[in-house]
């Protein structure tokens, strides 16, 4: 872990009670510098979004740190968080539910520029805002239901980038997206992000889109990281078996008619992990 | 058999005011997966539903769907029953909400074959038992007397492929059959859906947003925009020299098509025209 890191998770563990109880997390290491983007990728329930509600506070980990800053991000209560803890931000998977229906977006996004001005940090206004994620200024005023999907997660990170964050999270932020919208408004996170100096943890299990924006990547299976190391030489070079098969699955779009590789029913992959 | 096993012409839906389909004109041929692409609210679900005669109350359909020189549209309810299920099966996006959560798979796979071919129990059993072996579902006999819960998403969507060709149908409709299903999951399943083309002569309806997937399976890709089909022709074609515009721009927005964005820069290009 260097210097710069933002945010450090080690040996998190989180669990779900259950007998035996679930461990959704079993034991990560990871870490996002200032002005990096790493891409957290990882099928179902291998703990991708349990380790990020983990990182701010949204579940109590049963072992492990994580702090942000230099100091712990402790669980989040009923009361407002402090006004510290702002500048960790989170953009959700779907912005039909992460947008307030009954508020003007303009007045929502109001609300992150006031939680920077808490902090004493200064963000320019939600109109500004709008006009950042390639939407008219002039539609402050209206409510969340006139927007498309793509528009309402736009609206979404100019909530969260208001608030002038330094860890932007984003938990499968383009997974409810039509296919044509999804690189441009994981490109707009990235850019965002970096611009203000920011880090940005980018959960998904799209692949082939993580790996445009990331300047890392980090494979999840089982609760654990299997495989963490510069994007071009995970994509381009897998070393562990269950990233091979991650990616061997994904289905190119070139029109060849190649078959993605058939899994391996039984596969039972090392959690040993390969860093880089 | 490359005779048309399906044919869908003109066809218009209307619902209230507003048209959903505005004349869709599609050709299922037996042995051959017919991709149908689009974004959400282009009307790629509502043929699939037209063609099985489920849609929505309320909804006004025109046009012609023609299986086996048979009209279907305007076929009276009785008849129309008789073919669902057993000449035209259709398989849903998400199977935890397709299959009953608590019927046995045994009662879910029996059930219309009973109906339909008029099987003895025994009989019903012994065929479920040889489908569950078709789609690859681990030990046949004991997931008969399993719950859709205890298998996983993979298996359930297996389960409901089984369940659509209980009666060997012709027609397969197969509406975002892998959406739900992580991606090393979902290539078992293409592989599932290649075969029944390729082995059953099943014609294949492949309702998907996901290029890759029609990539992958399709023998010919259609793509449809505001109810309308925009382009249709050979997979290759259509993905190397695309005829349409918006098919075109559709390929450019996605990592790894030809043409599409391969770098940061691209889709910052992409994002600013």
């Amino acid at each position: 872990m260097s210097e710069t890191d933002l945010l450090e998770v080690t040996g998190l563990r989180v669990e779900y009670r259950g007998r035996p109880p679930v461990r959704a997390v079993d034991g990560v290491d990871l870490a996002v510098a200032a002005g990096q983007v790493v891409g957290l990728v990882g099928e179902s329930g291998c703990g991708k979004s349990t380790l990020a509600r983990a990182v701010c506070g949204l579940v109590k980990p049963a072992a492990g740190t994580i702090s942000f800053d230099g100091a712990p991000v402790g669980p989040l209560g009923l009361r407002g968080r402090s006004a510290a803890l702002t500048r960790l931000q989170m953009v959700f998977q779907d912005p039909y539910s992460s947008l307030h229906p009954r508020r003007r977006i303009g007045a929502q996004i109001g609300d992150g520029v006031r939680a920077a001005a808490a902090r004493g940090a200064s963000s320019p206004a939600a109109a500004d805002w709008l006009e950042r994620v390639g939407l008219d200024p002039a539609w402050a005023s209206r409510y969340p239901h006139e927007f498309s999907g793509g528009q309402r997660q736009r609206i979404a990170i100019a909530r969260a980038l208001a608030a002038r964050p330094d860890l932007l999270i984003g938990d499968e932020p383009i997974s409810a997206l039509d296919a044509s919208t999804q690189a441009v408004v994981a490109a707009l996170m990235r850019d965002l992000a970096v611009d203000s100096g920011a880090g940005l943890l980018f959960i998904s299990h799209d692949l082939s889109v993580v790996r445009l924006i990331a300047d890392r990547l980090a494979v999840m299976y089982r609760g654990r990281i299997v495989e963490a190391g510069p994007t071009e030489d995970v994509w381009e070079d897998p070393q562990h078996p269950y990233t091979r098969a991650l990616l061997a699955a994904i289905p190119v779009p070139d029109g060849s008619g190649r078959m993605p590789a058939p899994p391996d029913d039984d596969a039972d992959y090392s959690l040993e992990p390969v860093l880089r | 058999m490359t005779g048309a096993a399906l044919e869908i012409a003109g066809l218009r839906v209307h619902i209230g005011v507003s048209a959903i389909l505005r004349g869709v004109d599609l050709t299922l041929r037996s042995g051959q997966v017919q991709g149908l692409a689009g974004e959400s609210g282009s009307g790629k679900t509502m043929t699939g539903l037209a063609v099985m005669g489920l849609l929505p109350t309320g909804a006004t359909v025109a046009g012609s769907v023609r299986y086996d020189s048979q009209e279907l549209l305007g076929l009276p309810p009785r008849r129309r029953n008789a073919l669902r299920g057993a000449e035209l099966a259709m398989v849903f996006q998400d199977p935890a909400t397709s299959l009953h959560p608590m019927l046995s798979v045994g009662v879910q796979l029996t059930d219309h074959l009973r109906h339909h071919r008029k099987l003895s129990r025994a009989a019903a059993r012994e065929r479920a038992v040889e489908l569950l072996g078709r789609v690859r579902v681990p030990d046949p006999g004991g997931a008969l007397r399993r719950y859709p819960h205890q298998f996983s998403g993979g298996q359930r969507q297996r389960i409901a492929i089984a369940i659509a060709l209980a009666c060997s149908p012709r027609v397969l409709i197969a509406d975002e059959p892998t959406t739900a299903l992580d991606v090393t999951v979902q290539a078992g399943v293409l592989h599932l859906l290649r075969d029944l083309a390729d082995e059953l002569g099943l014609a294949v309806l492949l309702v998907t947003h996901d290029l890759g997937v029609m990539s992958a399976v399709a023998d010919r890709v259609a793509v449809m925009r505001d109810g309308e089909v925009v382009e249709d022709g050979e997979r290759e074609q259509v993905f190397t020299a695309p005829a349409h515009p918006y098919t075109a721009s559709l390929l450019a927005s996605l990592p790894g098509a030809a043409g599409g964005v391969q770098s940061l820069a691209d889709v910052r290009a992409l994002g600013a025209s």
